[in-house]
C-alpha cells in the first residue's frame, strides 16, 4: 500500500503516512507559522552559549519565551461575578494540560486553605457521621487516573447562529485533561457505612459561595474520588487545593472544589447550580435537568484560529477528543468540509474519560479547506453533526460576538476551520 | 470492586509493615456527631428537609433587600451589576433566555438554600435564619409567586408552587436514582 496516498478530499493522507513516510516526508513537514520562516545562513554561538547559565530555581516555569502560553481570563480583577481561566489548546501538545493551564471557572474566587485546618466531613444518610483531616486521606489507598474535566458551559459559542471568530481557547478552553491521584469516595463511604435509603449525595465547597451539588450514589460508588493530587503535586489552588470531588466524565460544576462536605441523602438538592444554571434550555420551552455526561466530542487545535499556516505543504493535523461514555474508539477527518473523511491515528494509550490525541498528515495545496472532526466512544456513541445537534438543542436567534458568553450548555457537534489561500484560519460552520 | 479489594490488599501490606491492624479496621475518619455538623449543614432540601426555625414576610424582606442586596441586584430586584430578580420573559422566546426565579427556577428552597449559603456576595453567612426567610418572601412576593402578606417559615415555603416545576426534562433518565 503507498502510505502517501491521499486517502480523503483536499488532501488528507494515510494516518500510517507519518510513521512509515521516511525521511523525505519528514522533512517536508513545516511547522505552524506563529513566526517567520528564517532562510539558512552561517551558524554562529548566540550568547547564552558562551556564559553560564542562571540558576535553577526551586520551582520550575517555563521560559520567559513561552509567556503568551498562558490562559486567557474574563475577569482578572476578580470582581463579584463568575471567573474563567481558559486553556490555550492550540499552543500545547499532548494529552495532560499542565497544571499553570488547567481551565478554572470559579464562581467567587479561590479561597486560601490552610490544609491543616480543612475538613472533609461525611453525614447525613450514613450509619457513622465521620471526618477527615488531609492527613488521614493520605494514608487511604490512592488510585491516579487520567481524566478530563470539562465545564457544561464549554464551546457555548458553538450556539451562536452565526460562527464566532475566536480561537479555540475561547471556544473550548473549558476543558483540561490531568492525571488525578486520590482516595476511592466508596472506601470513605464503606467506612461511615451507606444507609440503604441514600440515593443521592450533595457535596459542598469550602469557598464562600459553599458551592453544592448532587451526585447519584451509584456514580459516587463507581468511579467517584476525593483528588489530592493533580498531575503528581497537590491540586492548584483554582481547582479545589486541598482536596475536591472527582466524578470521571461528568459535568465540570459536579466535580465539587475545596470540598469539605459531603451529605448523603434520599433525594437531590436542586442546588442553584444543577436547578438553575446548568440546566440548558430546549428550543420547545422546556429544559433539560441533570445533564451529568459530557458527551462524546472532539475538535482541531492544530492548525486553528491564530496559528496561519506557511507555504503549501505537508501540515499534521492534530487535536483532542473524548468521552463520558469510556475510551475514544476513532476519530474521522475532514480536511473539505464533511464531504470526504480520514481516519486519524490515535497517540497511545487510549484512556477512559481521558484526552485522546488524534492526527492526521495532511498535503496542503495552498488552495481553500475546511477541516473538521468527529470523534466515535467505544459504547458506540458519535458526535452528533452542527446541523443534528442544532436541530434537537436549538442556536441563538442573533449572532454571538462574545465568546465568553453563554447562550446554552453541553454543545458537543463538531468545529470546523477554514484554511484561507493565505494561511489565515477561519471559524465556519459546515 | 477494585477499590474494595485493593484495600484489603493494602490493609495486609500495612500488617506486613507493622502498623497496627486496630487503624485499618477502625479506619481513618474521626466520628463526628450531626450536632457538630450543624453549623455547615446548610442543605435544603425540595420537600423542605433542612430548613430551619423562624419566619419572615415579604415587607420584612423589603428592608434588608434594600441595605443588603440593592446594590448589586438593583432597586426592587431590577437587576443591576448582578442578575435581576424580578420578572423573565417566556422561556419559549430562546434557547439563550435569561433564567430567572419567575420563569425558571423549579423549588422555592433553592432560593432560601442559595441566599443564606451565598448571600451577600460580600459576607456570605452572615443573614439570620429570619432575614432568609423574609428575603426570600420578598423575592417570591415581587414576582407574585406569593401574596404580599404571605409568611414564609419551614412549612410554608415548601408549598410554594414555582411556575416552572413541570418544565424540566433528564437528560439521561436511566441515570437518576
Ligand atoms: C456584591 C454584589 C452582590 C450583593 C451585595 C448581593 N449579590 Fe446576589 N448575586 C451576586 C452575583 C455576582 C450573583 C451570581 C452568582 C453566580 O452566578 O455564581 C448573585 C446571584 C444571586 C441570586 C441568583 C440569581 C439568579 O437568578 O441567577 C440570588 C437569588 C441572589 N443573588 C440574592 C441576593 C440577595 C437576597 C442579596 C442580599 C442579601 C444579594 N444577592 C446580594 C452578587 C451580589
Amino acid at each position: 500500500m503507498n502510505d502517501l496516498e491521499i486517502v480523503a478530499g483536499n488532501g488528507l493522507l494515510h494516518r500510517r503516512a507519518f510513521l512509515t513516510g521516511g525521511a523525505a516526508l519528514a522533512a517536508a513537514v513545516t511547522g505552524y507559522r506563529l513566526s517567520d520562516t528564517v532562510a539558512a545562513q552561517q551558524l554562529t554561538d548566540e550568547a547564552w552559549s558562551t556564559k553560564p547559565g542562571v540558576a535553577i530555581p526551586e520551582y520550575g516555569i517555563p521560559s520567559s519565551f513561552e509567556k503568551p502560553v498562558s490562559r486567557t481570563l474574563s475577569n482578572p480583577k476578580g470582581e463579584p461575578r463568575t471567573q474563567h481561566a481558559r486553556t490555550p489548546h492550540h499552543l500545547v501538545n499532548g494529552t495532560f494540560t499542565p497544571n499553570g493551564l488547567h481551565f478554572v471557572i470559579s464562581h467567587s474566587g479561590a479561597p486560601d486553605i490552610d490544609p491543616a485546618k480543612h475538613r472533609l466531613v461525611i453525614h447525613g444518610l450514613v450509619k457513622k457521621p465521620l471526618s477527615f483531616t488531609l492527613d488521614a486521606l493520605g494514608r487511604y489507598p490512592m488510585v491516579s487516573r487520567m481524566t478530563f474535566v470539562e465545564c457544561g458551559g464549554n464551546s457555548a459559542a458553538m450556539f451562536s447562529n452565526q460562527p464566532t471568530q475566536a480561537s479555540v481557547q475561547a471556544i473550548h478552553g473549558l476543558v483540561s485533561c490531568a492525571e488525578w491521584t486520590g482516595v476511592m469516595l466508596s472506601t470513605l463511604l464503606d467506612e461511615a457505612g451507606i444507609d440503604p435509603k441514600a440515593t443521592w449525595l450533595i457535596a459542598e465547597g469550602a469557598d464562600s459561595l459553599a458551592l453544592s451539588r448532587s451526585v447519584p450514589i451509584a456514580k459516587a460508588l463507581d468511579d467517584t474520588m476525593v483528588a489530592l493530587y493533580q498531575n503528581g503535586e497537590r491540586l492548584n489552588p483554582g481547582n479545589g487545593y486541598p482536596m475536591r470531588l472527582l466524578v470521571p466524565g461528568w459535568e465540570g460544576n459536579l466535580n465539587v472544589k475545596w470540598l469539605r462536605r459531603i451529605k448523603l441523602t434520599d433525594q437531590p438538592g436542586l442546588s442553584y447550580y444543577e436547578a438553575r444554571t446548568y440546566a440548558p434550555i430546549l428550543p420547545n420551552g422546556k429544559a433539560y435537568q441533570f445533564y451529568f455526561l459530557q458527551e462524546v466530542k472532539s475538535f482541531i487545535t492544530h492548525p486553528s484560529p491564530g496559528l496561519t499556516l506557511g507555504a503549501p505543504g505537508f501540515y499534521e493535523v492534530s487535536g483532542i477528543a473524548y468521552s463520558a461514555s469510556g475510551r475514544i474508539a476513532k476519530v474521522m477527518v475532514s480536511a473539505d468540509g464533511g464531504s470526504t473523511w480520514a481516519q486519524a491515528a490515535l497517540q497511545e494509550p487510549v484512556l477512559s474519560k481521558a484526552f485522546t490525541r488524534f492526527r492526521v498528515p495532511w498535503k496542503w495545496d495552498g488552495g481553500p479547506a475546511v477541516l473538521q472532526s468527529r470523534a466515535w466512544d467505544e459504547a458506540g456513541n458519535v458526535q452528533p453533526t452542527r446541523a443534528q445537534f442544532v436541530a434537537q438543542r436549538g442556536q441563538t436567534k442573533t449572532p454571538v460576538t462574545n465568546p465568553a458568553a453563554f447562550p446554552s450548555q453541553h454543545y458537543n457537534g463538531p468545529t470546523s476551520w477554514a484554511i484561507q489561500r493565505t494561511g489565515e484560519v477561519t471559524h465556519v460552520y459546515s | 470492586m477494585s477499590t474494595r479489594s485493593a484495600f484489603v490488599i493494602c490493609a495486609l501490606a500495612y500488617v506486613v509493615s507493622g502498623v497496627s491492624r486496630t487503624v485499618i479496621a477502625q479506619g481513618l475518619g474521626t466520628p463526628i456527631s450531626e450536632a457538630d455538623v450543624a453549623a455547615w449543614d446548610i442543605s435544603i432540601l425540595p420537600d423542605g428537609t433542612g430548613l430551619p426555625a423562624g419566619s419572615g414576610t415579604p415587607q420584612q424582606g423589603a428592608a434588608t433587600y434594600a441595605t443588603k442586596c440593592a446594590v448589586c441586584h438593583g432597586e426592587a430586584g431590577k437587576g443591576g451589576s448582578a442578575a435581576a430578580l424580578v420578572g423573565g420573559a417566556p422561556l419559549t422566546s430562546g434557547i439563550e433566555t435569561t433564567k430567572t426565579i419567575a420563569n425558571f427556577w423549579p423549588s422555592a428552597t433553592t432560593i432560601f438554600d442559595f441566599t443564606r449559603r451565598a448571600m451577600p456576595w460580600p459576607k456570605p453567612r452572615s443573614l439570620t435564619n429570619d432575614e432568609v426567610y423574609a428575603l426570600t418572601a420578598y423575592l417570591l412576593s415581587l414576582n407574585k409567586i406569593i401574596g404580599e402578606n404571605d409568611v414564609m417559615n419551614a412549612q410554608t415555603l415548601p408549598k410554594v408552587r414555582m411556575p416552572n416545576r413541570d418544565g424540566f426534562i433528564a437528560r439521561f433518565p436511566e441515570r437518576m436514582p
